[in-house]
């Protein structure tokens, strides 16, 4: 069984967003693995090192410009086998769903995190498998390979449901699908540059969003400081000026 | 001139900082205050590579520059000084040490274990009356033919306990004096080798620092580092790169200080606004990033120039010195932001404080770094 694992390269989930003309000003930030993304490769390497040996590789693609190569490389680092980058500047969801189908299709199961945590889309997983004609389980939070079939439960209100699916498959994952993400190692990171990363011409497709503008976040109010004996004060500024009551 | 870091290097920095913030962060106050050795962070760190991260991957190790051990020194001493010099003398005295100056039989021997964390080792020079003063050795490797036998008193040895393999300095002609001086592998659990009682120290507690007595050890001769009365240029050479590792430390202990330091005085109100707003500490956290820029400009030079196999004794001597009378001066600024908050041990920066104190004193004081600068600036 081959497995892909669809990797986004983001901002560091410490970065401070700052917005100009309106898109994400870069300077200085450091791009990560979309933390999802994360997870479903770390899945992934288990499910290679699994003594059974149910899959016969795993590799990664990614959507984006050559910017996008050391966080790719991170991913062969961590134990990838080969890598495949799209080469353009990943837009709407459906855009990059179209890119990713040009070496999905060539998969058995494809994962892809459950959103990415700079857009928080949640579609391009549901596009792909549409795109590519293949099924489709969303919410992931356990993948298991047993013989020829694969065995996979998601959170669903107030419990967990576990299905069985045909192949190929797209799977979006989440949280509970691995513990936590692989470190590299410094062997990893010594042969990642050895292993393949073929960079893919995109093909050309429409977006099928816009964005017409960001805003950021309203500055937090001040804080206000009540002392404990003064009940009166608060419930006050409560009614009166917080409207709350 | 470049100034920017390869791929790989920021891998390796990346790695070493994921590691330690998401592990080594979570018991280290409490390694610290029951001086407990770190031992699943440095098998963890083995597998990671990084205990033999400079090491030739023949012999199992991650084949990485000096430049890539400085970032990773750097990270790993923010969270964690103790898991630090562990680490540093694992690579920087008795992997580099071994590789560099023992023979092949050695090499394929010992190395592959030291470099994966299966073993990690001791570097024993220090002795009771031979500090600073290290050519003056009382440990005594008598030449009895077809062996060695060692007798005498190692000090102040880090991993001491740990370890399973000990590089050991020691007098085999002392009409010779420092030419007469040998080193050796030997195998911690040799007959006749014993430890004194875990050192209660200042800091760097979670490391394991004992003294080490040897009763008629038996060392075969093949264990000999290089030719008769190599030792001390053996212990000398080994230690100019060590000064690396320890700088490095240093240069982190103070980063860990400042980055505390800055995110504290945002958060902490007096006189209605953030403290940071206040000048009085504004201008504490400039000097502290002017310092740590420049120590950890001059650690990556030293690195760099090793990279490179020019002479680096003297850039190692000065990054060692620098960082490590800036991490003094960095960690007791860092407290004193903190107010009494940097008194009590949960807020870290008591503890790094405590742990810059020991960069100053040990792989030479900062007296004897400036001694060796000094005395290449005055040498015909």
């Amino acid at each position: 069984m081959k497995i892909l694992v669809c990797l986004g390269n983001v901002p560091d989930t410490t970065t401070k967003i700052k917005i100009s003309d309106n898109k994400l000003d870069a300077t200085g930030i450091q791009w990560i693995i979309n933390p999802w993304d994360e997870l479903a490769l770390t899945r992934a390497m288990e499910l290679k090192e699994d003594a059974n040996n149910l899959v016969d590789g795993v590799s990664v693609v990614s959507v984006g410009l050559a910017s996008a190569e050391p966080t790719i490389r991170k991913a062969l680092a961590i134990g990838a086998d080969e890598a495949f980058r799209i080469d353009c500047e990943p837009t709407d969801a459906f855009f990059t769903a179209t890119q990713l189908s040009l070496v999905a299709k060539d998969f058995d199961i494809v994962l892809t995190g459950i959103e990415s945590s700079d857009y928080n889309g949640i579609s391009v997983g549901g596009m792909l498998a549409e795109i590519i004609g293949s099924a489709s389980v969303s919410a992931v939070s356990s993948l298991n390979i047993d013989a020829d079939k694969i065995i996979v439960s998601r959170e669903i209100d107030g419990g967990k449901e576990t299905v069985t699916t045909q192949l190929p498959v797209v799977l979006t994952v989440q949280k509970g699908i691995a513990k936590d993400p692989r470190i590299p190692a410094m062997r990893g990171i010594m042969m990642a540059r050895q292993k393949p990363l073929k960079v893919i011409a995109a093909t050309s497709t429409a977006n099928l969003t816009e964005i017409l503008k960001f805003e950021m976040p309203q500055a937090k109010g001040k804080c206000k400081m009540v002392d404990a004996e003064n009940v009166a004060e608060l419930v006050n500024l409560l009614r009166n000026e917080a409207k709350v009551i | 001139m470049n100034f920017e870091f390869t791929e790989e290097q920021l891998m390796i920095r990346d790695a070493a900082r994921d590691y330690v913030q998401r592990e080594a962060i979570k018991d280290v106050l409490e390694r610290d205050e029951k001086s407990e050795f770190p031992a699943k962070h440095v098998k963890a760190l083995g597998e990671l590579g990084f205990l033999g991260m400079m090491a030739d991957p023949k012999y199992g190790g991650g084949g990485m520059d000096t430049v890539s051990y400085v970032l990773a020194m750097e990270e790993i001493s923010k969270v964690d000084a103790s898991l630090g010099v562990i680490m540093s003398v694992n690579n920087s005295l008795v992997v580099w040490g071994l590789q560099k100056y023992g023979n092949d039989f050695q090499k394929d021997k010992y190395l592959p274990a030291l470099c994966d964390g299966r073993q990690i080792g001791a570097f024993l020079l220090s002795e009771p009356e031979a500090g600073s003063d290290a050519s003056h050795q009382h440990t005594t490797a008598e030449d009895k033919g077809d062996y060695y036998l060692i007798n005498g008193t190692k000090n102040w040895i880090t991993n001491a306990n740990s370890a399973s393999v000990y590089l050991v300095v020691a007098q085999t002609h002392p009409e010779k004096k420092h030419k007469g001086i040998n080193a050796f592998i030997v195998d911690k659990n040799s007959p006749g080798i014993s430890l004194g009682p875990h050192e209660n120290k200042m800091g760097m507690r979670s490391s394991d620092t004992h003294s080490v007595m040897f009763t008629d050890v038996k060392v075969p001769k093949e264990n000999r580092i290089g030719d008769d009365g190599f030792g001390f240029t053996f212990a000398m050479r080994v230690l100019e790169g060590g000064r690396i590792g320890i700088a490095s430390q240093a240069l982190g202990i103070a980063g860990g200080a400042m980055e505390r330091a800055i995110a504290y005085s945002k958060e902490r109100k007096s006189f209605g606004t953030e403290i940071s707003n206040h000048q009085a500490i504004a201008f504490k956290l400039a000097d502290m990033a002017v310092k740590i820029e420049n120590a950890r400009n001059l650690c990556l030079k030293a690195a760099w120039l090793k990279d490179q196999h020019k002479p680096f004794g003297i850039f190692s001597a000065m990054a060692k010195q620098y960082a490590a009378d800036i991490a003094m001066e960095v960690t007791t600024e860092a407290v004193q932001i903190h107010g009494g908050y940097g008194y009590v041990k949960e807020y870290h920066v008591e503890r790094l404080m405590r742990e810059a104190k020991l960069t100053q004193i040990y792989e030479g004081t900062s007296e004897v770094q400036k001694i060796i600068i000094s005395r290449d600036l005055l040498h015909d």
